[in-house]
């Protein structure tokens, strides 16, 4: 749901374009709160208008930054996260081989196992996926909401990894190598034009690699104009604990 | 899709009559497989309406419990309905049965009567407001995106609301109505209210009870009545007549600056008799007729589109029974066997006093509380505020923290914290209260909801498997 002051930012800047050209102003205006579809935006004979298509070009950018620039390791030393990688080894690989995006090289097999705490709960991941931008914006805000919120419950989380170049099957072969009862992965989904900004949990009891993509519980449009980071997490909480309460996870989880 | 049904009654003790409503609301989480839930009321339908009755009365100043009591045991008979199977739903008294010596313990017996959650509300501006979302012109406001005036012209008020958008604008009272003069069967004046009286004057009429008055006389003073019912719409200016005819309890009707109004909708029962031909000018012995006469010629015809009312007499008790419950949002936070909890007052925060809280100062918060519980005589507060969508994790866990330093201090052992917040951030505060109260007391936070100072709150139990309860944000005018 949109704010007012969104509203009008968004109306504001459409509104520029179509003034003196829409019948009832008032009407598109109300129209826009709505949808956030590039409506009302008139036309210059069979094109886009040049502010539109800026606009739009623009939008794109950022669409194409999210899926290009990397997660800051500010952020990731900020939250504790302890860094590895998939065997990809750098954008193109991850982009065009999403099998290469699922697994890890020995060596960070051995990484993993012998930095994190082994048969946890709860194993948390956060990975960058196709959007670097939608971890910035929300992952500060999730991560601990939702460590204190299984705390609160008495459930042990694991050490909480990142994933570089993560695909969301890189959580099987980690819940794998860790015992993890249940694996929880915040990832980046891939950018659209309305926002850039928008994260998925995947959540999956007892994964392991080649298991049915069925067996994952999803909780996706987490970002500022879906559900907030914050409430999602709490939200996740609970999701989790009924998880393992029902020692079943995906289409086999009765909500 | 899950689904859950509700059995809602709406019972609406009005001035001249009574009636009630059962309806089913039905409740989907309409959300997706791979979404966090999120649960609406999607359907609301009316399927049992009582006939109308006469509101029975002891003598002037007092309803008739017992008559009232046997003719909703009679209808729910005709229903069959049991009330144990009522899940939700409103007795409102209205009008000015609302203002006789016996209305609070009328009201009371009543909804003990009705079922579980079944909250008792009085007073004219709720009434408005319902009256609007029982006529349809909530509705048509909403999908026309536009201000709509709604007039509900009972027997002894009527109650305007500006639905804007779908959001109320403002809201009111007068005493203008079908019976504030009554015409025995001889055709003298048998009963004249203080307000007729006042508008008579105005307009140069005497008049006395037990006299005959003419049928011009009469349409003259309904069209005094209509001329107030012009200033209170706007379309002439107002005068000093029109604030002494003002409800006693009704906020004063003002029309914001910034909206045009083009629509109106009429219902009451005198809407029945607007443009409508008849031989008996006083077919319900009682002015309603000639006012719903006076009105067809007044300037409220021709200054507006008339939008056509789904209800007329029946908009109230049908607003009462399908409008009054909202769902809470879909992710909140309650402690298990803390609901029902009913009759709460609601303290909001203006937006500075919330803004301190975000910044972590709980002193402001902690004496306009104490101040308000002791105003109140209440053990309980409902914390009504905006709260802020998408808020940081260290800013929520302020926010919580000032708001728990706040209320912990103040309120009797056992007692729990209520908060309703406008943005979806229940259940992650929730949380974080919880945890700075480390169990001292239990912990409610229910989002999407907008309530307002002075309002009442009851929370039901919770429904569709715990993710949301049902809330109905009431006015009391009884203590």
């Amino acid at each position: 749901m949109f704010q007012p002051w969104e509203i009008e930012q968004i109306a504001d800047r459409i509104f520029d374009q179509i003034k003196g050209s829409a019948q009832d102003p008032k009407k598109l205006e109300r129209m826009l709160e709505k949808t956030t579809a590039r409506i009302g935006v008139g036309r210059a004979g069979p094109r886009l208008k040049t502010r539109t298509l800026l606009k739009l070009r623009a939008d794109h950018a950022a669409a194409r930054d999210a899926v290009f620039l990397d997660v800051g390791q500010n952020l990731i030393k900020e939250l504790g996260l302890l860094p590895v990688m998939t065997c990809c080894k750098d954008k193109n690989t991850f982009l065009t081989r999403p099998d290469l995006g699922r697994d890890f090289d020995d060596e960070t097999r051995d990484y993993l196992k012998e930095n994190c705490i082994l048969h946890p709960d709860i194993q948390l991941i956060v990975s960058d996926g196709l959007s670097s931008l939608a971890i910035e914006a929300n992952a500060a805000s999730i991560l601990p909401i939702v460590t204190e919120g299984l705390e609160e419950k008495g459930l042990t989380v694991g050490t909480p990894v990142f994933v570089k170049y993560g695909r969301v099957g890189a959580q099987d072969r980690i819940s794998e190598l860790l015992d993890a009862r249940v694996v929880c992965s915040f990832i980046g989904e891939r950018p659209g034009l309305a926002t850039a900004e928008s994260m998925s949990a995947y959540i999956a009891y007892r994964a392991v690699p080649g298991m049915p993509e069925a067996r994952r519980t999803v909780v996706s449009n987490i970002h500022k104009h879906g559900v907030p980071a914050v409430e999602a997490g709490a939200y996740i909480v609970d999701l989790l604990a009924m998880i393992l309460e029902q020692k079943a996870s995906g289409v086999e989880l009765k909500k | 899709m899950e689904q859950t049904q509700l059995i809602s009654v709406g019972i609406d003790i009005g001035t001249s009559t009574s009636q009630l409503v059962f309806s089913r609301l039905t409740v989907e989480n309409t959300a997706g497989y791979f979404s966090v839930p999120s649960v609406s009321i999607i359907r609301k339908e009316v399927f049992y309406q009582s006939p109308i009755y006469p509101t029975p009365l002891l003598d002037r100043m007092r309803i008739d419990g017992e008559a009232l009591e046997k003719i909703l045991d009679q209808e729910y008979k005709a229903a069959g309905i049991i009330p144990g199977q009522v899940e939700t739903g409103a007795v409102i008294i209205t009008g000015e049965s609302a203002r006789k010596e016996n209305a609070g313990m009328i009201l009371e017996r009543m909804s003990r009567f009705a079922g579980d959650f079944v909250v008792s509300t009085a007073g004219p501006d709720l009434e408005a407001v319902i009256a609007g979302q029982g006529s349809g012109a909530w509705q048509f406001s909403k999908q026309q995106g536009t201000a709509v005036i709604n007039l509900d012209i009972g027997g002894g008020t009527t109650n305007v609301v500006l639905f804007d958008r779908g959001q109320v604008r403002a809201k009111g009272s007068v005493d203008i109505g079908g019976c504030q003069v009554r015409i025995d069967d001889n055709g003298c004046l048998s009963r004249i209210s203080p307000s007729a009286s006042r508008i008579g004057q105005e307009h140069g009429l005497r008049l006395a009870e037990g006299e005959r008055m003419s049928h011009e006389a009469l349409e003259r003073l309904c069209d005094g009545m209509c001329r107030l019912l012009e200033e209170l719409v706007g379309v002439r200016r107002p005068s000093a007549l029109l604030e002494t005819v003002r409800t006693a309890g009704a906020t004063p009707f003002c029309l914001p600056e910034d909206c045009h109004v083009k629509y109106l909708c009429f219902s009451g029962g005198v809407a029945d008799c607007i443009g409508r031909q008849g031989s008996d000018p006083f077919p319900y012995g009682d002015i309603g007729m000639l006012l719903g006469e006076a009105i067809q010629r007044s300037r409220l015809m021709r200054d507006f589109s008339i939008i056509p009312a789904d209800q007329t007499i029946r908009a109230t008790v049908i607003g009462a029974g399908s409008h009054t419950t909202s769902i809470s949002g879909s992710t909140i936070s309650y402690a298990k066997k803390l609901l029902p909890i009913k009759n709460v007052p609601v303290l909001k925060l203006s937006l500075e006093e919330e803004e301190l809280c975000w910044q972590g100062n709980s002193e402001n918060l902690r004496k306009k509380a104490a101040w308000f519980l002791a105003q109140h005589d209440t053990a309980g507060i409902a914390l009504a505020v905006r709260g802020k969508y998408d808020p940081g994790y260290q800013e929520i866990k302020s926010f919580a923290k000032a708001l728990a330093t706040a209320l912990d201090p103040i309120l009797e052992p056992g007692i729990p914290l209520l908060f309703i917040i406008e943005a979806d951030m229940a259940k992650a505060l929730g949380q974080l209260l919880r945890r700075e109260l480390a169990g001292s007391r239990p912990v409610l936070a229910v989002d999407e909801i907008r309530t307002e100072q002075n309002d009442f709150v009851d929370f039901g139990r919770p429904v569709m498997n715990g993710l949301v309860v049902p809330v109905v944000v009431k006015t009391l005018i009884f203590g």
